[in-house]
């Protein structure tokens, strides 16, 4: 029972960080609803037995990602969004649309096969994730780092700042 | 135990785990004092009460009466919650830090541990990194360019400087087989070659301490990595616009970071509580705090000692320090604790 009231109580928080990400006009109330959408999920992850996803995702996402955020947030100055005039045809066809668009996205998810599966069945402490990481799925792990050096390669050469030209005239 | 009967001890551990962390971080702040002007060939305080001792007591009733003004030009809502984000983030933490063995009281088992989590190290590590929104957000937040320059650095600084310290707490986890905190203290038990004491940093972890030292350092922002506050270099940083008692919420954060990591050192390098225990049964519940005690007074002690020694580092020397010798260092001694694990070369627990 009170595992139930703490599971909705962190998914109310959850939508409600993302509700007010896109209500808030200025970026940096929006990068720090994101962080409390964070949070929320790894209350979540914690919920559902999985304590490690839930203490990296703190870690790696709330802690260092959002923070990243919120840097370029500082650094950039934005400031508070303009707002322009609002279209007619948008409140006209938007509102009806998105709600039966989420009426159609909770009915197929209620009705659907999914399958159940226990809370705490699947592996959830650190041996158990770390046996299947490096043990079972090692080529896919492997891989992933690969392409995450890719990526970070990939970010270095396209923000390197180009060559000044004076040293072209040097040579 | 019934559920009441937990609820309302964790409520006594709490409240006295506070008392005691935050009457720590006012007599560390006395004690940098002493130690940093004796160093100096100077006092310190010594006209309030005997020694100084009361002038923690006197800067709190400063810090009530000072005036706490707002400037016009700060981004309110941020601005008021960044002491609070920076403060209440640096003592979290002490919630996952056992002091000693269990102790039976009144015939129940109390754990001298908050919060006995099996991901404990991971908990700490989390909440640490949290800890760098107070930071950045009260930078930005006083809308001042020392302000913003300082809250940048510091939290650039913070973030850099945590891959370092993470890195060399795996070394520690490789060997005790657990991110429990109470499981790493008892996997340091016992002595090898007769008479050293199997604590981490003699059993193969000497590398990983003073990596883990040097991060501490500059995780905390104190000096030699003490750029983003210094005085004579960004005014004071990102707590330029504060008075007060919002002032003194930074202070107290940055003191309680150094009471956590001092903290950790201990547990994770040193055997935390272990020590010599004897005597009746009341003593032996107490030696081990008491040991613990001394040896976080000691960290501490050589945190404030190095303050009045070491110059500091410059900014870019400082970020270089961090990705280029400490992260690489750190992965090799990584590397090697695990190969000598896997190798069983050492004989660990877990």
């Amino acid at each position: 029972m009170l595992h139930l009231i703490l599971f909705l109580g962190f998914g109310a928080a959850c939508v409600a960080g993302a509700v007010n990400l896109l209500a808030q006009r200025h970026p940096i109330n929006s990068a720090l609803s994101l962080v409390v959408v964070m949070g929320a999920l790894a209350g979540e992850y914690l919920l559902l037995g999985a304590e490690f996803v839930g203490a990296v995702q703190v870690i790696v996402y709330a802690g260092a990602i959002m923070v990243l955020f919120v840097f370029v947030i500082m650094l950039l100055n934005a400031g508070e969004e303009e707002l322009t005039k609002g279209s007619r045809v948008a409140l006209l066809f938007g509102v009806p649309g998105l709600v039966a668009g989420s009426l159609l996205v909770a009915w197929v998810l209620l009705h659907s096969n999914t399958g159940e599966v226990a809370v705490g069945a699947l592996p959830g402490p650190p041996k158990a994730i770390a046996r299947l990481l490096f043990h079972d799925f090692l080529l896919p792990f492997e891989v992933t780092s690969v392409l995450v050096l890719i990526a970070i390669i990939g970010a270095v050469v396209l923000a390197a700042r180009p060559e000044p030209p004076q040293a072209k005239r040097e040579s | 135990m019934n559920v009441t009967t937990f609820i309302i001890v964790s409520l006594v551990k709490t409240v006295l785990a506070l008392v005691i962390l935050l009457t720590a971080v006012a007599y560390s702040v006395w004690l940098e004092r002493k130690v940093v002007g004796h160093i100096q060939n100077r006092w310190g305080p010594t006209r309030v009460g005997p020694f100084g001792l009361l002038q923690p007591l006197a800067d709190g009733v400063k810090f009530i009466f000072k005036e706490d003004l707002t400037p016009p030009h700060v981004y309110k809502p941020l601005y008021i919650a960044a002491p609070m984000i920076s403060l209440v983030f640096a003592l979290t933490s002490i919630a996952l830090i056992p002091v000693g063995n269990d102790v039976t009281i009144a015939g129940l088992r109390i754990p001298l541990q908050i919060a006995d989590v099996n991901i404990g190290l991971l908990v700490i590590l989390g909440v640490t990194s949290l800890g760098v929104y107070g930071v950045a957000l009260s930078g930005w937040s006083s809308n001042s360019k020392y302000s913003l320059l300082g809250g940048l650095r510091a939290s650039a600084q913070m973030v850099s400087y945590e891959i370092a310290l993470g890195l060399s707490l795996v070394g520690v986890v490789v060997m005790a087989g657990s991110l429990s905190l109470r499981d790493i203290v008892d996997s340091q038990t016992g002595f090898f070659w007769i008479f050293i004491p199997k604590w981490n940093v003699f059993h193969g972890q000497i590398v990983g301490f003073f990596i883990y030292l040097i991060a501490a350092y500059a995780e905390t922002n104190r000096v030699p990595f003490d750029l983003p506050e210094a005085e004579t270099e960004l005014v004071a940083g990102y707590h330029t616009e504060y008075s007060s008692m919002k002032f003194a919420m930074f202070f107290m954060a940055e003191y309680a970071n150094m009471i956590t990591v001092a903290c950790l050192a201990t547990l994770l390098f040193f055997g935390g509580w272990a020590g010599p225990v004897f005597g009746p049964p009341l003593l032996r519940a107490i030696l081990p705090v008491l040991w613990f005690a001394v040896k976080v007074f000691l960290f501490i002690f050589v945190y404030i000692w190095v303050r009045g020694t070491l110059p500091r580092f410059r900014y870019d020397q400082l970020m270089a320090f961090g990705w280029r010798i400490l992260l690489p260092l750190a992965i090799a001694n990584l590397v090697f604790t695990a190969l000598v694990v896997a190798m069983q070369w050492l004989v660990v627990s877990g």
